[in-house]
This record gives C-alpha cells, sequence and structure tokens, in this order.
C-alpha cells in the first residue's frame, strides 16, 4: 500500500452567531427602556415635550390674548360632546381674564419644561464645582463649604426660596434663582461623595505624576463618576424644580400675570374652584402628569444605573 | 450612649449658628432703607439717623450679629413693619395653628403610609401592591395646594348635605368660640415666658378645647382640620408607603426571616415582632425628612383652607416687605426643622442597638 497523503480533514466550526457584547450605556438604556413605569414616564414626557415645540401650532388662540365676546369663566365647551353649536368652541374654557386656557396651559408646558431644565442645570453647575472643590482641596476648604451647604439642607427648601424671593422681589426669574440656589446642596453632595471616592486611586496618583491639573483630573476621572447620580437625581429634581416653581407662582411670589404658568392659573383661580372647577382641576393636572413623567424615569433612571443590576447583566454574557 | 447624644448636640451648633448667620443676612439684603419703610417715606436725614443709631444699624455687621443672636435667645424678634405689634405675639397667634396642620398630617401620613407599605410589601406584586405603588407615585407628583383646592371640591361642595360633608375653610364653626387658657383656670397675673408658654398652648384650638373641656370645640376644631391635614400628608404618606415596602422587603429577604418562617412562628409575628424592628431606621428617616415637607405643605394649605398659621402671615409678610417678620419666622421654622432631625438621630439609638453600643 503506499501512502498517499491525505488532506487532513479540517473541521471548521462556524463561529457560533455572537453578539457584540452590549456597552454599559446600551445595557442601561436597555433596562430603562424595559422598565414599565419609566416606559410610562417617558410616554408622558414624550407628549409634553411634543405639545411645548409644536405649542403655536396646537394652541387655537394667543395664551395672554383677552377675548372679547365670552363670558368670564365659562366651561368646556366641545362642539363633538354635545355643547350647543351657537356657542364658541373652548375644549378647557375660558378663565376668568376672558382668555382661553387650553392655549394657557399648551404654552405653560414650555415654561414648565423651561423651568426644570433651566433650574437644575444652574444647581448641577454650581453644586458640581463646589463639591468638586471641596472633595479635592479637603481640609478646611471642604469643612467650610460642606457646612454651608448642611445650613443650607437645614431649611425647608421651599421656605428658604420663599424667604428668598422676599428678598430678591417677586418675579420667575428670581423664583428660578431661589429654587436653584436651593438645590445647589444635593449635588454638590454627590460631586463630592465622587472626588472622594476617586481621588485617592493610583490612577490619580498617576495623572497627577504625569502633569494631569486638578481641573483636568477633576474633568476626566471625577465628573464621571459622578454622572450616574447626578443624572438620576438631576431627573428627579426637575420634577421638584416644576413643582416648587408652581408654588411660588400660586402664592404670587413667581410668574407674574399674565403669563402662562400653570401655579399662577391656579392661584388666580383659587377662589374660582367652587363655581368654575375646571380652571383648577385641569391646570393641576397638568402640574401632575408632568412631574409624574419625572418621576417616573428618574425611577427607572435609579434602577436601570443600579451596579447591582449592572453587575447580574454582565454575568448573563 | 450619652457620648452619641452629646457629639450630635455640639454637630448641632454650627448648623443652628449656620441658620441664624442666614436669617440675619437676608433681612440685610433687602433691598431699601427700613427707616423709609418704618418712618415712612417722609422721614427726615435726622430721624433716619437716630432710627438707625436706636436699631443698632451703624453697629458694625459682628456686633449686630451678636445683638440679633442674643435677641433670639431671648425670644425678643422686634415688632412688625406693618403694625408694630410685637413679632413674638404674632408667632404665638399663628404658630400653634401651623403646628396643629402639621402634628394632623404627620399622624396621618406615618399611620397610614406605614400600613399601605408594609400591606403592599407583604403582598408583592398583588393587585394591593400594584394599586398603592401607583397611588403612591401619583401622591408624590401632586401639587398639595390643588390636592387642597380639589379635596375642598369634593367634601364642601360635592358631599354637602351628606355626613361627609367637611368644612372647606376657618379654624372654627361660626357661632363656636372658645376661652383662652389664662381665663379658663385664672392664670390672668402670668408674665414673661409663662404666660408666652400659655398663650401658645391657648391658641392651640385642639389643645385648648381638650383641656378645658370643650368637648364640641374639640370635635369641630378636629372636623375643620381634616381637609387641611390629609391635603398637607398625601405626599409624606406616598413617600413613607415606599419606603416601607422597600425597606421591609429588602429585610424580608434576608436569612434570619428564612430561619423564623422556618422555625413555624406566626407570619404577624415574623412581620411585626422580627422584619419591622430592622425595616423601621429608614422609615424613620424618611418620616424626620418628610418634616419640612410637612411645614411647607401646611404653609401652602392654610392660603387655601383660609387658616390663620404662619403660612398666611408670611405671604403677606413677603408682599408688605415686612422683613422681620420673614426673618422670624424663616429662622423658627428651620429651627424645629433641625430639632425634629435631632430627635430622629436619637431615635436611631433606641431602634438600632448597635448604634447604643457604639
Amino acid at each position: 500500500m503506499s501512502a498517499t497523503p491525505q488532506t487532513p480533514t479540517v473541521l471548521t466550526v462556524e463561529p457560533l452567531l455572537q453578539a457584540a457584547p452590549r456597552t454599559p450605556l446600551q445595557n442601561v438604556l436597555r433596562r430603562l427602556v424595559r422598565h414599565r413605569s419609566a416606559q410610562v414616564g417617558m410616554v408622558i414626557l414624550g407628549f409634553l415635550i411634543l405639545v411645548a415645540v409644536f405649542a403655536p401650532v396646537l394652541a387655537p388662540y394667543d395664551p395672554v390674548k383677552v377675548l372679547k365676546d365670552v363670558k368670564t369663566r365659562l366651561p368646556p365647551c366641545i362642539h363633538l360632546l354635545g355643547c350647543p353649536a351657537d356657542q364658541p368652541e373652548h375644549f378647557f374654557g375660558i378663565d376668568g381674564n376672558r382668555r382661553d386656557l387650553l392655549s394657557r396651559i399648551i404654552y405653560g408646558s414650555r415654561l414648565s419644561l423651561e423651568i426644570g431644565v433651566a433650574t437644575v442645570s444652574f444647581a448641577i453647575v454650581v453644586g458640581a464645582a463646589l463639591g468638586a472643590v471641596a472633595g479635592y482641596a479637603g481640609g478646611w476648604v471642604d469643612n467650610v463649604i460642606m457646612r454651608l451647604m448642611d445650613v443650607l439642607l437645614a431649611f425647608p427648601s421651599l421656605l428658604l426660596s420663599i424667604a428668598i424671593v422676599a428678598v430678591l422681589g417677586p418675579g420667575l426669574i428670581n423664583a428660578l434663582l431661589a429654587i436653584a440656589f436651593v438645590s445647589i446642596p444635593v449635588y454638590a453632595r454627590i460631586v463630592r461623595a465622587s472626588v472622594l471616592q476617586v481621588k485617592e486611586q493610583d490612577f490619580v496618583a498617576a495623572s497627577r505624576a504625569l502633569g494631569a491639573s486638578a481641573l483636568g483630573i477633576l474633568v476626566t476621572h471625577v465628573l464621571p463618576n459622578a454622572l450616574t447620580p447626578l443624572i438620576v437625581q438631576g431627573t428627579l429634581g426637575i420634577a421638584s424644580a416644576i413643582l416648587d416653581a408652581a408654588a411660588l407662582s400660586f402664592l404670587g411670589l413667581g410668574a407674574p400675570p399674565p403669563t402662562p404658568e400653570w401655579g399662577l392659573m391656579l392661584g388666580e383661580e383659587r377662589n374660582s374652584v367652587f363655581n368654575a372647577p375646571h380652571l383648577v382641576f385641569l391646570p393641576g393636572i397638568a402640574i401632575m402628569l408632568t412631574v409624574l413623567a419625572f418621576n417616573l424615569i428618574g425611577d427607572g433612571l435609579r434602577d436601570a444605573l443600579d451596579p447591582r443590576l449592572s453587575q447580574s447583566g454582565a454575568k448573563q454574557h | 450612649m450619652s457620648q452619641f447624644f452629646v457629639r450630635r448636640l455640639i454637630l448641632l451648633l454650627p448648623v443652628l449658628l449656620g441658620i441664624t448667620f442666614i436669617t440675619f443676612s437676608l433681612a440685610r439684603l433687602i433691598p431699601g432703607d427700613p427707616c423709609f419703610a418704618i418712618l415712612g417715606e417722609k422721614a427726615t436725614p435726622e430721624q433716619c439717623q437716630a432710627f438707625r443709631e436706636r436699631q443698632g444699624l451703624n453697629d458694625p455687621i459682628p456686633v449686630q450679629f451678636t445683638h440679633y443672636l442674643g435677641n433670639i435667645l431671648e425670644g425678643n424678634f422686634g415688632k412688625s413693619l406693618k403694625d408694630s405689634r410685637l413679632v413674638t405675639d404674632i408667632m404665638l397667634e399663628r404658630l400653634p395653628m401651623t403646628l396643629e396642620v402639621t402634628a394632623g398630617a404627620m399622624l396621618f401620613s406615618t399611620t397610614f403610609g406605614i400600613l399601605l407599605g408594609l400591606i403592599s410589601a407583604v403582598r408583592r406584586n398583588s393587585a394591593v401592591d400594584v394599586i398603592t405603588m401607583m397611588g403612591a407615585n401619583v401622591g408624590v407628583s401632586m401639587p398639595v395646594f390643588w390636592l387642597g383646592l380639589v379635596l375642598a371640591y369634593v367634601f364642601a361642595l360635592t358631599l354637602k348635605g351628606t355626613p361627609l360633608w367637611i368644612p372647606p375653610s376657618g379654624r372654627l364653626s361660626s357661632g363656636l368660640t372658645l376661652a383662652p387658657l389664662a381665663q379658663t383656670y385664672h392664670l390672668e397675673n402670668l408674665q414673661g415666658p409663662a404666660l408666652a408658654l400659655v398663650t401658645f398652648f391657648s391658641n392651640m384650638v385642639t389643645f385648648n378645647a381638650l383641656v378645658s373641656g370643650r368637648g364640641d370645640v374639640l370635635r369641630d376644631a378636629l372636623w375643620h382640620l381634616i381637609l387641611p391635614c390629609v391635603a398637607v400628608g398625601t405626599i409624606p404618606l406616598s413617600i413613607i408607603a415606599r419606603m416601607t415596602r422597600s425597606s421591609l422587603l429588602e429585610v424580608l429577604g434576608l436569612d434570619y426571616i428564612r430561619t423564623a418562617r422556618a422555625k413555624g412562628l406566626l407570619e404577624r409575628t415574623v412581620i411585626f415582632k422580627h422584619a419591622m424592628s430592622n425595616a423601621m431606621l429608614p422609615i424613620v428617616t424618611v418620616i424626620g425628612l418628610s418634616f419640612g415637607g410637612l411645614m411647607s405643605g401646611a404653609v401652602l394649605t392654610e392660603t387655601v383652607f383660609a387658616l390663620p398659621g404662619v403660612g398666611t402671615q408670611l405671604i403677606s409678610a413677603i408682599l408688605s416687605r415686612d422683613y422681620s417678620v420673614v426673618q422670624a419666622f424663616t429662622v423658627v421654622i428651620a429651627l424645629m426643622f433641625v430639632l425634629v432631625n435631632l430627635l430622629v438621630d436619637f431615635s436611631y439609638a433606641f431602634l438600632d442597638p448597635r448604634i447604643r453600643l457604639q
């Protein structure tokens, strides 16, 4: 028998179709999107953003325009639902100053979103700066800053906002400044905690040895660590900022008339609750839905960003 | 354990100092000359100079702050710019009302919050749990002043003429009066702090009615408190319910609970004797923290229900730039908030033996 060279049989196994491992961000988004409460919150928020963006198209009237030929505090009139055709159609009725309530509520969504995002952004920037300085510098600087934060946290937040507005004078900008100022300590504490966690680690010492500046280290190493709790707290902070702004306007300390601010609408019509309840119920429902959306999303983010869930998720891969 | 208490009290001092400094600064930051605010726009420069000397406004800031601190410790908050009444007298009139609403709301929120949270945890993922937690999410999102208006509409208008009708405003029904405690107990000769204390409790209508034996006034006062307390307490109830549920679920998942069940203990023994005691710490924290929200809610709700409390006075003072009233009420409320948080800290030592033994 002659030995014939045989081509070795090579058994090639097609690599199993393996999905590329998900990045941490993808995992978080996946968990967030699957979170039932967050789904509800995102739907509501999505609707709200659409209403705010397309307010000039959706609102049938100018929100501050006083309408002629209508009585004050008319109830909702929808012709499709049986309201007589000779009456002017106003889906949410007319307020005490003869303005269309639906238009005011639509434009109010813009203002509420602006209020929430603006106050929280300001508070995060200032709070993060203070927390970073306190945590990185340490010593008496840390003590002074954190004791000041403790004192601010010692006040009930709305009451401190009211006291600050008493100093600055009533008005929307002053109310927003007051709310933002009162929110600073929460974010300062979050960033300080992150700084303390990270600053003694070897890679930070290595960065310092390589000549990285304190600012560079804070931005490159510290802030990414603080991002998760900042995002969660920020989302929940938007909810409470909207509530506080509505409360200040309700008391006459926030947005001045005729601004279409939901809290102001409630404040102006509080005495009409018995004879024109729609003027009280509808703006309040708008506030509640907006705040609920941010609260649900905040809860969903907190669960999605939970490190315990991310560890168990990693094990599955 | 006494070291624990002493350390907590010592740590409180810089916070108290900070609170008084912030309220002192807030008043000095208000634009405008206080001389014109008190003496009127036609005050002459000589009158203003004499006024500033009398009020110590020409002294250096540290001296002014020291005087301010001393006055607070004596309970002297100056006079209202609006009607020249002593701010202390205004506070003794108004604070009891707010404290009644706050206490009632706290009782409501704690009782029902813990109960609902417990039921939700024990019957996890049941219909009761889902509805309770959805309700809690909605409850946390409601503006308290709006809830007050809605409750007033439902119970004062929709249910009018039924046994469920509840009055929407005021402290007592018209026609009902209550004598001050000093008069009832012939204490007219009291002066100083003793008189202040008697006046304070006298203005707490429920307490006054109780000790004066006026059951009719007590029932009416409690009836008028239902709507404000439910409105103010709903948000903290939602927070407490959520915290109770999550805290209890965490504890119920621990090994020692499994052991207790394996030993054949009744489920209620497992929950109330073994689980709840360990679950209480975070719940107590949340209850303490919610006090600030309750005070804020009371301030807002008083304007809805026309109650003569701190809220209506504070708003009126802000709008009329009566900064001595604003300053006084802010510092007193902040001090109460700090005191409640201190009591919460102290309660940890009772709830957790490990803290006692440290």
